[in-house]
């Protein structure tokens, strides 16, 4: 079959590999009919996150239909048509048992490389470096998905993919980011980075019955989007001081929730900017946290703040005081997928939210590493981008 | 080694009551782990088995395990790792009992064959596609709490061990410890043997747990094994 397989940064290439094979009992194999590049493998495009291997096979937000399933399967079967979850959970373990599917304590056969780093091992993604499994990804015409039953939810044939993908990681992402903010009857949300999950976090954050809704970016078509698609006020932070226009947006208070749709390569303006990327660029820190220290500085007092973009390592200049003295809460981690997606399915379904309105871009597989860079540089107004096998 | 210090032990067994056996194997574990810091494993557990006071016997051993640790004798690999698996204790301890099952987890071993409720032959993988054999016997059986086992004399590889089944609080299953304590021969075979556990024993234990846990609460063991891959 064919696959987008890693070779370094910015090195993907479309490679001939054997098909995967049902290697345990609770295996399926899937046909992937979409799939669609995540924020978050730009930290893999990127280079910056560890454990990849050259030759792994790249890609966590993908839909098909069941080809073929193990002996232990027993809610799938073959013509299925399913949407994954990019997190891969046993089901069976305490995490996924408290709906906490990405804390999986089965799934991932490398979780000794993360014991050392994190303390404890986390799930299995995707095509998403060994540390987290190292599992083959989905940027290819079939993926092998392990304990499917969990992962893979059935959806209706007749509704296109673009409609229903999202629901396999950038969506869940969004939900979730919303959902920890515990929203209460008049709540302002901010959410740093108006990308897919961003979008989808203000959406959410609506749904959860936010009064209003704060999108900040610097790229103008995202932040466009973020007003119509999701009806948020926006604040393009190269253009003013995202901060102090907060408190003016809010009364003098501050949000009274923020969410990080960004992660670990966030822009900074000025001396800030230029600190934490010098110290990238010699690994001196991993991860370059500019929003994490914003909302830190921008959230109300009380306030929670909410993590969704991706973190893989040390920060640095942390304003601990900030956080600490103005009685923050912190929440953060990668998605709860199955916990989430039935329900998303639900508003797809009854055509609350359509979200098929993120993706601007679509290309056949062979053009993945086109995909990439236009998504990278958000190129031709690139909000999201569909790959087609 | 282990072996002098276990007939040191074993005659102070014979008047232990119901109550001092109780309270031993109560204090047992925590004997057992401090016994494992300074001394054989293997002697602690048959004090155990005996149910007599541990640490007579125990501290009686010490000067001359401290000289032996003094002149570089002491070449024991002594692991202990915890694992919580959610699973009742019985479930976990009938699946253990049978060593047989064993090998299903821990990839050092070859393969186990249980003779009797007492008795038991092991296969290990040594380095260079070698295998080291020894006959194993149980020392100490409580049904869903405790099993301890140790190599019978003239094995390969000198070892002992236990696996100590705890309810976990909040329904969160059952807390597994494992100890182990291997004594390697001296010379160049010593050396390959004490790398059966590869560089980190602890580390290689706490798979192997990981492993049982992946086995007994999903059903099978995560794998990337033979999935593909690109050219590199």
């Amino acid at each position: 079959m064919k696959a987008v397989c890693w070779h370094g940064a910015n090195d993907v290439r479309v490679e001939t590999v054997p098909d995967p094979k049902i290697l345990n009992p609770r295996d399926a194999i899937l046909k992937i009919t979409s799939a669609t590049i995540c924020g978050s493998d730009l930290h893999i495009y990127d280079g910056y996150i560890p454990t990849m291997q050259p030759g792994d096979i790249i890609g966590h937000e993908f839909m098909g239909e069941i080809v073929d399933v193990g002996s232990e399967v027993k809610q799938l079967q073959k013509g299925d048509r399913v949407v994954v979850s990019s997190i891969i959970g046993c089901g069976q373990c305490h995490f996924c048992q408290h709906q906490m599917w990405s804390l999986c304590d089965n799934s991932n056969p490398n979780a000794w490389m993360q014991d050392k780093l994190y303390g404890f091992g986390t799930s299995g993604i995707f095509g998403y470096s060994h540390a987290f499994g190292g599992y083959a990804g989905a940027f290819a015409e079939y993926v092998r998905v392990p304990f499917a039953d969990f992962g893979a939810v059935k959806v209706p044939e007749g509704i296109p993919d673009e409609k229903l993908l999202p629901i396999s990681d950038a969506f869940p992402t969004g939900y979730m980011g919303a959902d920890m903010c515990d929203i209460q009857p008049g709540d302002i949300v901010a959410v740093w980075g108006c990308g897919p999950v961003g979008l989808f976090a203000m959406r959410s954050a609506y749904m959860l019955g936010a009064e209003r809704v704060i999108g900040i970016d610097r790229v103008p078509e995202r932040l466009q989007m973020a007003r119509d698609f999701a009806k948020a006020e926006t604040i393009n932070y190269e253009e003013i001081d995202a901060g102090e226009t907060l408190k003016e947006m809010t009364g003098g208070r501050g949000p009274d929730a923020c969410i990080d749709a960004v992660g670990m390569e966030a822009h900074g303006t000025g001396l800030g900017g230029l600190y934490d990327e010098a110290k990238q660029a010699v690994r001196l820190e991993t991860d370059r946290p500019h929003v994490l220290r914003q909302m830190m500085v921008a959230c109300r007092k009380g306030g929670t703040l909410s993590i969704m973009g991706v973190y893989g390592g040390f920060v640095d200049k942390i304003p601990m005081g900030a956080a600490f003295n103005k009685g923050l809460t912190f929440k953060m981690g990668q998605m709860f997928g199955q916990k989430y997606m039935p329900r998303l399915l639900g508003y797809v379904l009854e055509g609350e939210i359509d979200p098929s309105q993120v993706f601007t871009h679509r290309f056949p597989l062979e053009e993945a590493k086109q995909g990439f860079e236009i998504f990278k540089h958000k190129k031709d107004n690139c909000i999201k981008v569909l790959l087609k096998p | 080694m282990a072996s002098t210090s276990g007939e040191g032990l074993s005659s102070s067994q014979s008047e232990a009551s119901e109550a001092e056996r109780w309270a031993s194997l109560i204090g047992g574990s925590a004997m057992v782990l401090m016994g494992l810091r300074q001394r054989s494993l293997r002697g602690v557990l048959m004090a155990l088995a005996g149910g007599g006071l541990i640490y007579q016997g125990a501290t009686k051993q010490s000067t001359i395990q401290q000289a032996q640790e003094a002149i570089g004798m002491n070449q024991a690999i002594k692991v202990e790792k915890t694992v919580t698996i959610n699973k009742s204790a019985d479930e976990l301890y009938r699946f253990w009992h049978n060593f047989e099952n064993l090998p299903r987890f821990m990839k050092h071993l070859k393969n186990v064959k249980v003779y009797d409720d007492k008795k038991s032959h092991w296969i290990a993988n040594a380095p260079l596609g070698q295998s080291v054999e020894w006959d194993a016997y149980i020392l100490e059986d409580r049904e869903n709490e405790f099993i301890s086992w140790a190599s019978a004399e003239g094995a390969d590889v000198d070892n002992s061990g236990f696996v100590r089944f705890t309810k976990a609080p909040g329904n969160r299953g059952t807390e597994v410890k494992v100890v182990m304590e291997y004594n390697p021969p001296g010379g160049a075979l010593g050396a390959a043997i004490a790398k059966l556990f590869g560089e980190e024993p602890e580390q290689q234990i706490g798979d192997e747990l990981r492993r049982f846990k992946m086995l007994m609460e999903a059903g099978e063991i995560a794998t990337t094994q033979g999935q593909p891959k690109g050219n590199g």
